[in-house]
């Protein structure tokens, strides 16, 4: 009998489908904007998680300054320098290695083409700690870097706006007025989580930076890999007591330096994403509830709609419960189809935009079998109050009924 | 059953509609039994109670006061499912206006009530065509209301009434909204029918003609029962009578 109704029910969509298409367009609208969403949020949290994993989950930063991250910094502290970086190597276990890190903004110029770009001093260790092959030309040399000789690795988004598709190494490009000998073009990584172009970059040995570029001998940035033995927060410690004590830093003093590990800011990333997928997606959830008003309001006018259908079923035999069934089972089909098709567009919609934006794309099964549920749980409570309309009618009022 | 049991015991049947001023006798102290197999025709002028009558033997309507024994058992005594069930096993319906459901096949809509009947598709498809075919709609099993004539949409409604293996049909006016060529024909069927499956019908109708068809006819005039009797004498009076 259920089976039999179902099928009926079917049949009943299907002879009004431009009704049945416009009763089930919220449900349809609903469960794709959840499903949108959740994908596409749950795949730029993997995106974040897999530049992590990439980047390192060993990889820590060293900066001079206060603690805190954020603004209401301004304290004026010591900046790092190179025997900081020789100290952290030589008399900690869980260093592995550190390199360290300059950074600015120039113009990087190649015969008639020229592009704004990231330029850092740096040496091959920061390659080995962030695990970045140049696949052309090499490395540094370590005479390359004692020297000052003005030499760089170029990304791949750099060498594409100067040079195109041919091979860079032995070129020279000019950053600022210093002429440089491109050695080396490093792997391709596309946008990082932050969604600035990771590839959009040159390498300078950093004694070159110093001198040509910046004209100081502070160093700004120490990355650091920490020891695959050693858990980084372990690293974090020993870091940190190893540059009080060479910053003389007193006992009851505030640390003048930051350490940071790359995962405390994978997951705070993740976390504004999982925050701003929560609430997008409660919205599209209201767009659910709105969506099961809509079939309850169709579902009303159906109903009056086929008042002699129900005076004629009540006639011939049918009891009160049946044409309740009819009718809940029929709303319960339609917005399981509304569901359907939703989770099927929604997908859809999440899979171009993960196209689009670079970033996994990220099913859950859990989330599709939710917005299956819950569209079906739309159909039982939005159908129940006019299919108990239906079955409450009188059969005499209904046959007469025009 | 004993044979004597009448299908149908109106006992001083009265139904009222509305309220004070607005109050409507449609059915006044009506008395009537049908034995089994009779051919019964109801008629009488406009607004004299046929429908309700009818409504009140097809346990779609209850009295206001009086009693209604269907073979013997209270109607009254019955819940909403169980006059639902009533409905389905021993009683079919045949329209004025035929009520088929719309864009639905001649085969479904007589397969309806053995849908609730719970029978499995294979049968309820025999069955159905069988009873089409009893009608004289063989061939017509898959067109839709719209594709069928006046006289084959009420031969399509007398084949959903037929399809349950009823033992009372009621026609409220089936042949209302035909000519007479489809008119006699229509009544040749329930003719048909009362004589070779021993279907009790009770029938409404306005016409002499068709009225002749039945064994007895029951003359309403003012929701009472004004005369019962053969189709000669019923009319010879209302002849002399005005
Ligand atoms: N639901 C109702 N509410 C109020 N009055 C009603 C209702 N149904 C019928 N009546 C009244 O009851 C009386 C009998 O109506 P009924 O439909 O039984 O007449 P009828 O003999 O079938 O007439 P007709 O030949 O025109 O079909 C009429 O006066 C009608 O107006
Ligand atoms: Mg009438």
């Amino acid at each position: 009998m259920i089976w039999e109704t179902v099928r009926l029910a079917i049949q009943a969509i299907f002879r009004n489908a431009l009704r049945s298409i416009l009763t089930v367009l919220g449900i349809v609208i609903g469960v794709a904007a959840v499903i949108a969403m959740v994908t596409v949020g749950q795949g730029s949290s993997d995106q974040v998680t897999a530049d992590v994993e990439k980047l390192g989950t060993n990889v820590l930063m060293v900066l001079p300054g206060a603690g805190r991250m954020g603004p209401g910094n301004n304290s004026v502290s010591a900046a790092l320098e190179m025997r900081d970086i020789k100290a952290l190597i030589d008399q900690l276990s869980s260093v592995r290695t550190a390199a360290p890190y300059n950074q600015t903004t120039l113009n990087a110029v190649y015969g008639t083409e020229d592009t704004r770009t990231s330029v850092a001093g740096t040496d091959a260790r920061y390659l080995d700690v962030v695990d970045w092959p140049v696949v052309l030309g090499r490395s540094f040399l370590p005479t390359e870097e004692n020297s000052g000789r003005a030499v760089c690795i170029i990304g791949e988004t750099v060498r594409q706006e100067l040079f195109g598709n041919t091979n860079p190494v032995g070129e020279t490009v000019r950053l600022k007025n210093v002429a440089c000998d491109v050695i080396g073009l490093l792997e391709a990584k596309g946008a990082s989580s932050f969604g600035t172009d990771q590839d959009d970059i040159v390498l300078m040995p950093i004694k070159a930076f110093q001198r040509r570029v910046t004209g100081s001998t502070d160093i700004s940035m120490i990355y650091v890999a920490a020891s695959e033995s050693v858990s980084t927060d372990r690293a974090v410690v020993d870091i940190e007591m190893l540059m009080r004590e060479r910053r003389r830093i007193g006992d009851g003093e505030e640390d003048d330096f930051n350490v940071r590990d790359m995962k405390q800011l994978a997951s705070m990333l993740t976390g504004i994403t999982n925050v701003l997928t929560g609430l997008l997606s409660a919205v599209a959830a209201v767009s659910l509830l709105v969506g099961g008003i809509g079939i309850m309001n169709i579902m009303l006018v159906s109903v009056t709609e086929r008042t002699r259908e129900i005076g004629i079923r009540l006639a011939v035999g049918a009891t009160a419960n049946q044409v309740l069934l009819q009718f809940l089972v029929e709303a319960i089909v339609l917005s399981m189809i509304g569901g359907i098709v939703g989770i099927l567009l929604g997908l859809g919609l999440a899979a171009v935009a993960a196209n689009i934006m670079v970033i996994p794309f990220s099913p859950n099964p859990a989330i599709v079998a939710i917005a299956f549920l819950f569209s079906a749980a739309v159909g039982v409570i939005f159908g129940y109050f006019p299919a108990r309309r239906a079955a409450r009618m009188d059969p005499i009022e209904a046959l007469r009924h025009q | 059953m004993a044979d004597d049991t009448p299908v149908i015991d109106l006992r001083d049947v009265t139904k009222i509609y509305g309220h004070g001023e607005a109050e409507v006798r449609a059915m006044d102290g009506v008395n009537l039994t049908v034995a089994p197999g009779e051919f019964v025709a109801l008629m009488g002028p406009s607004g004299s109670g046929k429908s309700t009558a009818m409504n009140m033997i097809g346990c779609l309507d209850s009295p206001t006061s009086g009693d209604y024994l269907f073979n013997g058992v209270h109607v009254g005594a019955l819940d909403q499912t169980q006059r639902a069930l009533l409905r389905r096993n021993y009683l079919g319906f045949v329209f004025q206006g035929f009520n088929l459901l719309a864009r639905t096949s001649a085969l479904d809509n007589v397969e309806l009530p053995l849908i609730y009947k719970g029978l499995p598709a294979a049968e309820r498809r025999e069955q159905a065509l069988d009873a089409l075919d009893k009608v004289g709609l063989k061939g017509r099993e898959h067109h839709d209301p719209s594709e069928l004539s006046g006289g084959q949409q009420q031969r399509v409604a007398i084949a959903r009434a037929l399809v349950g293996d009823p033992q009372l049909i009621l026609a409220d006016e089936p042949t209302g909204n035909l000519d007479t060529k489809r008119s006699l024909e229509i009544m040749e069927l329930l003719d048909k029918l009362n004589a070779d499956e021993k279907i009790t019908i009770v029938m409404v109708t306005h016409e002499e003609d068709m009225a002749a068809f039945a064994h007895r006819v029951i003359w309403m005039v003012d929701g009472r029962v004004e005369r019962s009797g053969s189709h000669d004498e019923v009319f010879n009076h209302e002849r002399r009578g005005s």
